[in-house]
């Protein structure tokens, strides 16, 4: 896993520098002369050879950077993503003030789209066939067809503008205020809960329409199992495993940014971190969100294969 | 009849599959009885409807789609329409059930102890460890080697004589009137079979469990059953005490079974094949389910195509759903009296 | 003297077992065949019987070269063919052909039948006289289905009529060698009869010699000529087949024997039974000495510490132990001896 993040790091740092604008003519506005751009290209270390400026930016992870030299000199203490001048703002910080909204935008998605998905999907492959089953199937699809932004729009449409159920949405962070939190935040979350419920709805169907049709289900039937625990000790259990990996992945998705929600709604999130600073060129910012986007999932991937691990016993890790 | 000291009595046991070709008649007025210690065998090869009838008393064959007619009585109580809730009281206590594979009869992600105390817990107000203990005794009893280790494993980390002895100990830890064992030893190996099959032959004399076994191997009937019922396209075909059934039999299919299976005692090269396939259950033909196939239709004569045979007594104890008339079958067959020197 | 038409002398198969984060390497191997040597003459029929774990499948494929062997050397008619390379062998394969066990995934079901019984005559580039078409109605007809049927799927066929396609593609060129690999299991007891019968005739009419590999003893019994029993990759015991089920001489063989049950009530319950203790042990880790030595009656010291070599003990009848016992297998299974018990 440590190798795989150091080489995403390497790659990701590549990409960037490869990229034909100069950064240093980010560096300033338009107060911009060639001297002070020159300048600012040595405060940053961008005139020194690549494999010099990753190592300056490598170590900057682990004990914090200097930028300059003398009196313009400026501190960004460890962990240290790289300075953007556009903010004026180590990438750090940035990252560090985006990251609880992303977060909670997360965790709430999640947990709705989760136990939805799960109970309308044990629902539908309990009632197979039968108009529950058909209803649910229904609705997936068009969960399903349905884009983030759409919904998004059209929550936000009816419910704040046309019918003034809830306030327009204004992020804050929850110590502060937990009633304007919860009301900026349910809508982003059925927005983003929508899509994947029907995901996880069909999935968790079909995972149960497999496993109820194993030999081991009779066995516990014929043991006198009751029919509940039948369903769910013994189908539900011996199906999660496909669906603990994609939940994984998903939620590990969402925590690099959910771009288009928190565009949609004003969130001030990773996602909005990033989708800024493409906007305005603001390179540093931006290597540093892919980077966190990325290591999101790695480590994401590293915890949903040990749970695969823990879930089936058959399944070994390698080595 | 109804004998009295029966366990268990089918009678006219009839199931019906409604599917989209049409009524699946998957087991037709069958009817037998067991008796506490004793082992009937139901015959038959696939498609015959033996494993479905025992799923059928069980309450095992999922509400929607079967229809089950007949009576099954159990201590006093016909089973055929019995509260779903009253059945699953009855099923891992009273009358149990072993499977053909058991590697995919076990839940795969739990532990072969926790498989066996909830087992005992489905039917008992006991603590864990008290269940443990039982699970442990049982697991003795069957003849396990190393029980700690093996309450502690999983089902794949177990050979196949060793699983099957974990599903008979599951099956019988309640100490069920009836054990229902579908096919339990034909996935696995001959030396472990012959293992498994002394295991029940022990098992049975100890706790004078009734046990009803659904094979498709002669020789296990040979080995085990006190009684014998042949199946064929969903009804019974022939019933009879085992040495009856190998020494007298009286019914073609019968007699086409024994000689179709390679002996080893044989001198013959030749085997002499049952010709054509087995029957279609949905479209059943008038006349005799076996007549298409049967070597014998001919000297009948019509009343083998247009006529059902009916299930009759051919001796004490012994019926067969057969035309031939003694007179015929003793011709056509002497038997033997199995008397060896 | 007639040469074999296959000779296998001490052929292995070990399949590596690899562990390893970054790097695998080999930990051990499931030695899967380990050592195995045998004769075939041609048209007859070799039996290769054990239970499962023994190798025997593995040896089927690997004799064919459908998985190469680890070791040892395989000649068909005379020719040394264990490293022959793969497009030197694809003329081979018009004699050296394989019947296999499930009916119901050998068959490809896109293909007609017609299709997959024209295969050999294309693949071989072979131009039969009357054509390839009338060729393959011939067969089908051989194998008792009907030509009319050639444009059908395997899908509308039966188990036992889908054996009969694989039979039917095996022989279409005639070949000297089949290895016939479990090619009854799957089928019903009715099914199985009316298949063995074909393959015999089949053998009759063209000269084919088999290797009959399969588990159920009374099977083996009625169509090999000879049987060699394998158990944890080695051969136990090979013979005439009346020699071997009369007068067989290695313990595992009267296990084996004993554990047949026999369709005759009297006869089977008043027989003596050998019930083997114990379990098959992991093929990648076998025991020492003599393999079967952790559940044999019989066990010395002698049998942990040396491998007994598989030595001709009488004409025609080799066996691997050290203490070889001729055993009337009367008393194990008393029908071996060839008296009519049951009409």
């Amino acid at each position: 896993m440590t190798l795989m993040l150091l080489l995403l790091s390497i790659v990701t740092f590549l990409l960037f520098s490869a990229v034909p604008t100069d950064p240093a003519m980010l560096t300033c506005g338009k107060s911009c002369t060639p001297s002070i751009v020159a300048a600012n290209r040595v405060r940053l270390g961008l005139d020194q050879p690549l494999v010099v400026q990753y190592a300056h930016w490598f170590k900057g992870i682990f004990v914090g950077r200097t930028y300059g030299y003398g009196q313009a000199a400026f501190d960004c203490p460890a962990p240290c993503l790289g300075y953007s001048f556009r903010q004026g703002e180590n990438v750090t910080t940035l990252l560090a003030n985006a990251l609880p909204v992303t977060i909670y935008l997360a965790i709430g998605s999640f947990v709705i789209w989760m136990f939805g998905g799960i109970a309308s999907g044990i629902f539908a492959a309990l009632h197979r066939g039968k108009w529950q089953d058909r209803a649910i199937l229904s609705a997936t699809l068009i969960g399903y067809s349905l884009p983030t932004f759409f919904v998004g729009l059209v929550l936000l449409t009816f419910i704040v503008v046309r019918w003034n159920l809830l306030p327009y949405p204004s992020y804050v962070a929850p110590k502060t205020d937990i009633l304007g939190f919860l009301q900026t935040m349910i809508l982003p979350w059925i927005s983003v809960a929508i899509l994947n419920m029907a995901y996880y709805t069909r999935m968790t169907r079909s995972q149960m329409l497999d496993t109820l049709g194993n030999d081991f289900i009779r066995t516990a039937r014929a043991k006198g199992v009751p029919e509940r625990k039948v369903v769910r000790k013994h189908a539900f259990r011996a199906g999660l495993t496909p669906i603990v990996t994609s939940a994984g992945l998903d939620f590990a998705g969402l925590l690099g940014g959910a771009v288009i929600i928190e565009s949609v709604f004003g969130l001030p999130g990773i996602g909005r971190l990033a989708i800024d600073s493409v906007q305005q060129y603001d390179l540093p910012v931006l290597l540093g969100t892919t980077l966190l986007a990325a290591a999101v999932v790695i480590v994401a991937m590293a915890i949903v294969e040990i749970l695969y691990v823990l879930i089936d016993p058959r399944v070994q890790i390698d080595g | 009849m109804a004998n009295s000291s029966a366990l268990l009595s089918v009678q006219n046991l009839s199931v019906e599959f409604t599917t989209e070709d049409g009524i699946v008649h998957a087991v037709s007025n069958l009817s037998y009885e067991v008796s506490a210690g004793k082992t009937l065998a139901i015959v038959g090869e696939s498609g015959s409807g033996k494993s479905v009838s025992s799923l059928a008393i069980m309450g095992l064959l999922g509400k929607s789609k079967a229809k089950v007619t007949g009576d099954v009585l159990f201590e006093e109580r016909n089973l055929v329409g019995t509260d779903p809730e009253q059945m699953r009281l009855l099923r891992g206590r009273e009358i149990a059930m072993i499977f053909q594979d058991p590697l995919s009869a076990l839940h795969p992600f739990y532990r072969i102890g926790a498989q066996l105390v909830e087992a005992v817990q489905v039917h008992n107000q006991v603590q864990e460890n008290q269940a443990l203990e039982r699970a442990r005794t049982m697991l003795e009893r069957v003849g396990i080697p190393s029980v700690d280790r093996v309450l502690k494993a999983y089902p794949h980390e177990l050979s196949g004589g060793m699983r099957q002895r974990v599903m008979i100990a599951m099956a019988l830890i309640n100490d069920p009137k009836v054990l229902i064992a579908d096919e339990p030893t034909t996935a696995l190996d001959v030396t472990v079979q012959a293992q498994i099959l002394q295991l029940l032959k022990d098992l049975q004399a100890e706790f004078n469990t009734a046990i009803v076994l659904i094979t498709h191997d002669l020789g296990v009937v040979a080995d085990m059953a006190d009684e014998v019922v042949v199946m064929y396209g969903g009804s019974a075909v022939e019933h009879a005490s085992a040495r009856e059934l190998f020494y007298q039999p009286q019914m073609p299919y019968t007699w086409g079974l024994l000689d179709s299976i390679p002996k080893v005692q044989s001198l013959d090269d030749r085997l002499e094949p049952i010709p054509g396939t087995p029957p279609s259950l949905i479209n059943v033909p008038t006349g005799c389910v076996f007549a298409p196939r049967c070597k014998y239709a001919s000297t009948v004569g019509e009343r083998c195509l247009t006529e059902f045979p009916e299930l009759l007594d051919v001796s004490d104890g012994h019926q067969a759903r057969c035309h031939l008339s003694a007179q015929q079958r003793k011709i056509l067959r002497p038997g033997k009296s199995g008397d060896v020197s | 003297m007639t040469e074999p038409i296959m000779r296998v002398t001490n052929v292995t198969k070990h399949f590596p077992i690899s562990e390893g984060i970054f790097r695998q390497r080999q930990s051990g191997a499931v030695r899967a065949v380990d050592g195995i040597s045998f004769e075939v003459m041609p048209g007859e029929t070799l039996g290769l019987v054990g239970e499962s774990g023994c190798g025997k499948s593995t040896a089927g494929r690997t004799i064919l070269r459908l998985v190469e062997p680890t070791s040892g050397t395989v000649e068909f008619a005379g020719n040394d063919i264990t490293k022959l390379a793969k497009r030197d062998l694809v003329p081979l394969r018009r004699d050296l052909q394989m019947i296999f066990q499930d009916p119901f995934s050998s068959l490809n079901p896109r293909h007609t039948i017609g299709d997959i019984i024209a295969a050999p005559f294309k693949v071989q580039k072979v131009k039969p006289t009357g054509g390839i078409q009338q060729a393959v109605q011939d067969l089908l007809e051989r194998v008792g289905l009907n030509p009319e049927h050639y444009n059908r799927y395997p899908g509308d066929f039966s188990g036992g009529q889908r054996q009969r396609i694989g039979i039917a593609r095996a022989i279409a060129l005639q070949p000297k060698f089949i290895v016939c690999d479990e090619p009854v299991s799957a089928l019903d007891v009715s099914i199985q009869a009316q298949v063995l019968n074909l393959l015999e005739d089949i053998q009759n009419d063209y000269g084919i010699a088999y290797l009959f590999v399969a588990h159920d003893l009374s099977v083996v019994h009625h169509i090999s000529d000879r049987v060699a029993v394998m158990y944890l990759g080695k051969i136990m015991e090979i013979a005439s087949r009346d020699d071997l089920f009369a007068t067989s001489m290695h313990p595992y063989t009267h296990a084996l024997m004993s554990a047949v049950p026999i369709a005759d009530p009297d006869l089977e319950r008043n027989r003596e039974r050998i019930i083997l203790k114990g379990e098959l042990p992991s093929p990648s880790n076998p025991p020492s000495g003599c393999v079967f030595n952790t559940r044999c009656p019989k066990k010395t010291d002698l049998c942990v510490s040396s491998v007994p070599e598989l030595r001709q003990i009488s004409p025609g009848h080799e066996v691997a132990c050290h203490y070889p016992e001729v055993i009337s297998s009367a008393t194990v299974h008393p029908a071996a001896t060839g008296m009519d018990f049951i009409g």
